[in-house]
């Protein structure tokens, strides 16, 4: 059975004769390229067949038709899409101007997790308490609660903005997230660079600014760049409070046209976005990963 | 300069490293502690940077108690250079921003001429045509030589080599030691603690041997290499003839 395995190809093949006899090289590779092709193969008509029985059989399923008119109608997508696109740059400003403030508020939260100076210690203690408040909370509750909450105070336009206050909360939430990105980060820089830095007389401030902090944002991007994505899509929670982004925009056509069309179409939005980011966050991992195993000890 | 450890104790935890160390270091002396590892040589040079707290005694740096409790170290943490086992080097900077960063933080100099005078350090540790290099583009030798450049560049009044070559390739070593020997006529305080008996014979002016936390025999190193008093001195430099490094 081990044959038909895919990568057993490492595994000695019954066939392989002994190293060190003259062409051995040869019908080693020619071996393995057999292999290689051999879990090509397997791989191309194993998809095939998974698809070729969900196109076959999903169609015959008693709902099918029904599923298919109110999800996919290409009248109602064609109709309402552009409207899901329009609403769509409402979460892209959201996104960024939410973005920004987030990663300064979450570095200064996990400094503040950093300092070592007993007369500093409150500070300290708020960045625990900050981020075990808003990383223990869902977000959705944090939105709701602040969304909610604070224009009830009966503040004057333009401070009952539900646009402010779903921002608010999603900085309040995502920030304690990134925070420990940052400390993590932090924490990994080795005891050794400080001791470097502190003996030529750096002050334990200006060794975390030029010592520490450099060396931990570059190890922390691929990480913050996954929560980067979340965020993208957490930006449709805020539409719960009110504003009218892509996702309360779909609901609203979806009432409209009684067809569930403008979900799909929302869902392919996010999935252009965030597909590509995803992906390019996988290469940077990938691309540490080589560079940090592929170095001596320093 | 003058630096002088007096009865200096130093405990992690139950474990007892440094029991009563006195020692008084005149200006350009240099000093080589040898012992087998645990001996108290790395911790004893540590407590002289005030990286590890001591719990007993004084260090006086030109008759001033730099242990006092309380007392702000950065400023003499800059007079006290120290160079590490393992380089520490600073991967995100250049050689040259490497050496230029204590210059610009701690002597406030602007950043053109720490990088001008970066490059001149540099280049007399003959590392001229690596100076816009990374640390982890260099060869062990040519990191510590930097490492060397970056310690020099605050200029300390003395220094402080922690197992320089402990970590380097044999061949590389060489390149290093020749470093040393040049600070050495250059009339600059060292203490060093090395496993090199061949190079603390040569440059030592005294060679203080550790066992326990304590400086059980010293003098000059030929008096201390040839004639030990001390069984545990006699055993030790068997141990290193035997290993074949003397």
């Amino acid at each position: 059975m081990s044959d038909l395995v895919p990568g057993a190809s490492d595994l000695p093949g019954t066939s392989a004769s002994p190293p060190d006899s003259p062409g051995s090289l040869g019908r080693r590779q020619l071996f393995e390229r057999r292999q290689r092709r051999r879990s090509a193969l397997i791989a191309t008509a194993s998809t095939a067949v998974v698809v070729t029985a969900l196109v076959i059989f999903i169609p015959k399923t008693p709902g099918w038709y029904k599923v298919k008119r109110s999800f996919f109608d290409g009248d109602v997508f064609g109709e309402t899409f552009p409207l899901l696109l329009e609403a769509f740059v409402k979460n892209l400003q959201i996104f960024a101007w939410c973005t920004p403030v987030i990663l300064l508020w979450g570095l200064l939260i996990a400094i503040c997790r950093n300092v070592r100076t007993p007369a500093l210690f409150p500070l300290r203690l708020f960045a625990a308490a900050y981020t075990d408040v808003f990383r223990g909370v869902p977000v959705i509750l944090t939105i709701l609660l602040i969304g909610f909450g604070v224009p009830g105070l009966g503040l004057d336009r333009p401070y009952n903005s539900p646009y402010l206050w779903g921002s608010v909360a999603l900085v309040l939430a995502y920030s304690a997230y990134v925070a420990e990105v940052f400390r993590a980060g932090i924490e990994s820089v080795h005891e050794s660079q400080r001791a470097g830095a502190r003996s030529l007389g750096l002050s334990s401030s200006q060794t975390m600014r030029h010592v520490v902090l450099p060396q931990a944002v570059r190890r922390v991007i691929p990480p913050l760049m996954n929560d980067l994505v979340s965020l993208q899509k957490d930006v449709a929670l805020v539409s719960l409070i009110g504003p009218i982004e892509i996702l309360r925009r779909a609901g609203i056509e979806k009432s409209k046209f009684a067809n569930f069309t403008p979900y799909v179409g929302a869902a392919l939005i996010f999935l252009v976005l965030t597909i590509p980011e995803t992906r390019f966050v996988d290469y940077l991992v990938a691309r540490e990963r080589r560079r940090t195993s592929g170095t001596a000890v320093r | 300069m003058k630096l002088v450890i007096d009865q200096v104790h130093k405990r992690f935890g139950e474990r007892r490293v440094l029991s009563g160390v006195s020692l008084d270091v005149a200006e350009s002396e240099v000093i080589a502690f040898v012992g087998s590892s645990g001996s108290g040589k790395s911790t004893l040079l540590r407590c002289v940077n005030l990286l590890e707290p001591i719990d007993e005694g004084r260090i006086l740096l030109d008759g001033d108690d730099i242990s006092v409790p309380g007392l702000a170290p950065d400023p003499i943490r800059r007079r006290i250079g120290m160079v590490f086992q393992s380089f520490n080097l600073f991967p995100h900077l250049s050689v040259v921003d490497n050496v230029a960063l204590g210059p610009r933080k701690v002597l406030k100099v602007d950043k053109r001429s720490a990088r001008a005078k970066a490059h001149e350090l540099v280049a007399r540790l003959g590392l001229a045509d690596r100076a816009d290099a990374f640390p982890d583009q260099l060869s062990g030798g040519q990191q510590q030589r930097v490492a060397i450049a970056r310690s020099l560049a605050v200029e300390p009044e003395v220094m402080l080599l922690d197992e320089i070559t402990s970590a380097l390739d044999p061949e590389l070593v060489g390149e290093v030691l020749d470093v040393v020997r040049e600070l050495k006529a250059s009339g600059m305080t060292m203490l060093l603690a090395t496993h090199e008996m061949a190079f603390a014979r040569e440059i030592a002016d005294r060679v203080c041997f550790l066992h326990d936390g304590r400086i059980l025999e010293q003098g000059p190193p030929e008096e201390l290499f040839t004639s030990p008093r001390e069984p545990r001195t006699q055993q030790f430099l068997q141990r290193v003839i035997d290993s074949g490094r003397l």
